[in-house]
């Protein structure tokens, strides 16, 4: 099978690249690239990307794919189709499934799902016994069976004792640990504390149960050399931590979602609960903070938090709804249209922010376009306006609070594993 | 000249003109509960549920008899618990009662918000009769009723709030409606008890109660939510008694012509001591009584409202 891709620009900061090629891939491998028009070879398909621009792979690394336990909300499958579709060629999978995912068999299981699919599926397992912060999960079976990282996510390790633990343990297989940076004592509430809640009148979270935490963790990180990872970080304070943790050498690493650098809890005027996660939505200062954590260094990687959820569960009063929404299928064009678009992060800066540096966190091989490559490649189109419609999604779910939105860039295609997304459709490349 | 507003979601942005109409229509029902024959039938054929996700005697009774002497039809429907528990999903419940065809909902619940989303998801006028730590506008609108009443105006009249801010939907209804109406709203209670930010809303706070009797001219006592979270915020009842405790002995040292309202059900002994509830100061059940008249207002009001669409 030879595919050319015509006309593409390639944008690969880690071989400094940035011109217009035609793309030859042959049974999924990169055999050359050559000036537009130049090589006349056959092929047996030729797209023309004209106006596109293909990037390494795009990588989530922070979803929830529900499998095992909740395939009502999504499956290996279902999750690995919204990333295809939403630009992501890789994702990795948290371990708050039931069972959580503390077994090696389970690892094996998630793998074995997603085996066939073009998307890449790394399962972050648990750091302790069905994330209780009580016993340690089998750490070393976990990493030879194919676990990135540990994480308790959807809380913070309990103790600060297990997570010294958890931490000197992960890192002799130099394995990050993910923390969901929030103190269980000042937990609880459906949104952030502030003016907001005050009259909105609904149960509270203060920012400080998120920036303790961040402390702790970063503390520990330093104590133990192991290497911490915050995930969806989301008030100014825990990102100032983060970086003067990092000025320090620590070795920390922090994500963003695309709903904690665009929006705030003013949206929750309104009661949906679309608007309901955790963390919450916090304040026009954090919102800043995070773009600045974005454009300075300090925050690493963007990630969805993909977080089904079915429509009678999200459909409920506002206290009882559960955390979370959707994200691998608008991620793309929020960060086009809010962070490209606006002149915050330069097309290579945002490579760096969805295909290099989570790959580099979880210790997987960076994808690169060049000749003899693996093709692992997310084709965008920087310039097309679209509106997202939450009913063509390929996720099982609709929890989604971007219905209807406007955006300024999209994904047009992924490659990988031998097989192409274009068009709705996956076919071999 | 109708009424603004198509549904009682809380008091926040309702404008003055609306406020006074509901007041000043509340004042002409009172006279209606005066008479020997207390019913007007003026919401004959009209369907009102009273749809209950929360224990409560006295606001539920307070509507029902309104209700009752409107001549409208009072249906109650009381769950305790969340619709989580009924395995029935709260759209669920609502769409089968929209669908035995009513025209009013008079709903109260634990979650801040379902008024506002019972209006997304069916066409009943929708009365907010408390929703979480959120609003409570009827409960607001009597105490305005009850001071203006009493002392003959709102406007430019201090008063202080008191007890647990933080957990009560009594004081964001207050604030608004006061405000509204040219009122000075202050708080008073244990800082653990202040939310976060409310200083926004142009209200002075005070942790002193002895302060706030000697500014004001009306203290509205908070109960003291002894059977839910309150006990966390302060260290005892007898500490709290001994420092924001309304007596008759600070009322005599501060301000002996203060006005004090409570929305009920009292704790003796804990936020007011019997000697204040039952005294000259007070218009407890002066409160109750407007609870009525208040309510029969505003389900005419809404109730009658000619929708213009």
């Amino acid at each position: 099978m030879r595919t050319r891709l015509k006309n593409i620009s390639v944008c690969d900061p880690v071989q400094n690249i940035n011109d217009k090629y035609d793309i030859l891939i042959e049974n999924g491998v990169i055999t050359g690239l050559s000036a537009p028009g130049s090589d006349s070879s056959g092929a047996d398909r030729e797209i023309d990307f004209t106006g596109c621009v293909a990037v390494p792979g795009f990588f989530d690394m922070h979803v929830h794919l529900r499998e095992p336990g909740r395939e009502d909300k999504e499956t290996v499958i279902t999750g690995c189709n919204s990333a295809a579709r939403g630009g992501f060629t890789g994702v990795a999978c948290m371990p708050n499934t039931t069972p959580a995912i503390d077994s090696a068999e389970t690892v094996h299981f998630i793998r074995m799902k997603a085996e066939k699919h073009l998307v890449d599926v790394h399962p972050v397992a648990a750091a302790t016994l069905g994330r209780k912060g009580e016993t340690l999960s089998p750490i070393a079976e976990l990493s030879e069976a194919g676990a990135v990282a540990f994480s308790d996510d959807g809380v913070a390790i309990k103790t600060a004792a297990i997570l010294r633990r958890v931490m000197e343990y992960a890192n002799m297989f130099d394995r990050p640990v993910i923390e969901h940076c929030e103190d269980d004592s000042l937990a609880g509430g459906a949104m952030n504390e502030g003016f907001n809640s005050t009259i909105f009148g609904l149960s509270s979270v203060p920012p400080i149960a998120e920036e303790l935490t961040v402390a702790r963790d970063i503390m520990m990180a330093e104590y133990t050399g192991a290497r911490v990872h915050i995930a969806h970080i989301s008030t100014k304070n825990a990102i100032d931590l983060v970086r003067q943790g990092k000025a320090k050498g620590i070795k920390v690493t922090a994500e963003v979602t695309p709903h904690h650098f665009t929006l705030t809890d003013d949206m929750l005027a309104g009661y949906d609960t679309n608007y309901k996660m955790n963390p919450p939505l916090r304040t026009a200062e954090d919102v800043a903070a995070a773009v600045e954590g974005l454009r300075d260094g300090t925050i690493d990687c963007i990630a969805s938090d993909h977080a089904p959820h079915t429509l009678e569960e999200k459909e409920m009063e506002f206290e009882y709804a559960p955390n979370g929404i959707l994200g691998l299928e608008t991620q793309v064009g929020i960060t086009l249209t809010e962070l490209y678009h606006n002149n915050i992060l330069s097309l290579e800066q945002i490579v760096e922010k969805l295909a290099i540096n989570p790959r580099k966190i979880l210790g997987l091989e960076i994808p690169s376009i060049k000749e003899g490559a693996v093709a692992n490649i997310t084709i965008l189109d920087p310039e097309s306006e679209w509106q997202f419609d939450s009913s063509k999604m390929k996720s099982k779910s609709f929890n989604t609070p971007f219905h209807g939105t406007n955006y300024k860039g999209c994904a047009k295609a992924v490659i990988n594993k031998g097989q192409i997304y274009h068009n709705d459709t996956f076919s071999t490349i | 000249m109708q009424i603004g507003i198509k549904h009682l979601l809380g008091l926040q942005g309702v404008s003055a003109n609306d406020i006074q109409m509901l007041l000043d229509t509340a004042t002409t029902f009172k006279q209606v509960l005066e008479r020997p024959i207390k019913k007007v039938p003026t919401l004959q054929g009209k369907t009102v549920v009273n749809l209950f996700y929360e224990n409560s005697t006295r606001t539920r009774i307070s509507f029902e008899l309104a209700e009752k002497r409107l001549s409208a039809d009072a249906v109650n429907f009381s769950v305790s618990g969340s619709s989580v528990s009924k395995g029935e999903t709260f759209k669920d419940t609502v769409r089968n009662i929209e669908a035995m065809k009513v025209d009013m909902i008079v709903v109260r619940h634990a979650s801040a918000g379902v008024p506002l989303y019972l209006t997304k998801i069916c066409k009943s006028i929708v009365i907010n009769a408390g929703d979480g730590i959120h609003e409570h506008p009827t409960q607001a609108l009597l105490d305005m009723f009850s001071i203006r009443e009493k002392t003959g105006k709102l406007e430019g009249l201090k008063v202080c709030i008191v007890g647990d801010i933080a957990h009560s939907r009594v004081a964001l209804s207050n604030i608004f409606g006061l405000k509204a109406m040219g009122a000075h709203v202050s708080l008073c209670g244990p800082a653990t008890m202040i939310p976060r930010g409310i200083e926004n809303l142009g209200v002075k706070v005070y942790t002193d109660i002895d302060k706030a009797m000697k500014e004001n001219d009306v203290l509205n006592v908070l109960r003291i939510q002894l059977e839910r979270k309150a006990r966390e915020y302060f260290p005892s009842v007898r500490e709290y008694h001994q420092f924001y405790g309304i007596t008759q002995e600070r009322i005599d040292r501060n301000n002996k012509d203060i006005l004090i309202l409570h929305p009920g059900p009292i704790n003796r002994g804990v936020e007011i001591t019997s000697d204040v509830a039952d005294g000259p100061n007070q218009i407890i059940l002066d409160q109750v009584t407007n609870g009525v008249a208040v309510r029969m207002s505003i389900l005419y009001l809404l109730g009658t409202r000619t929708s213009e669409e």
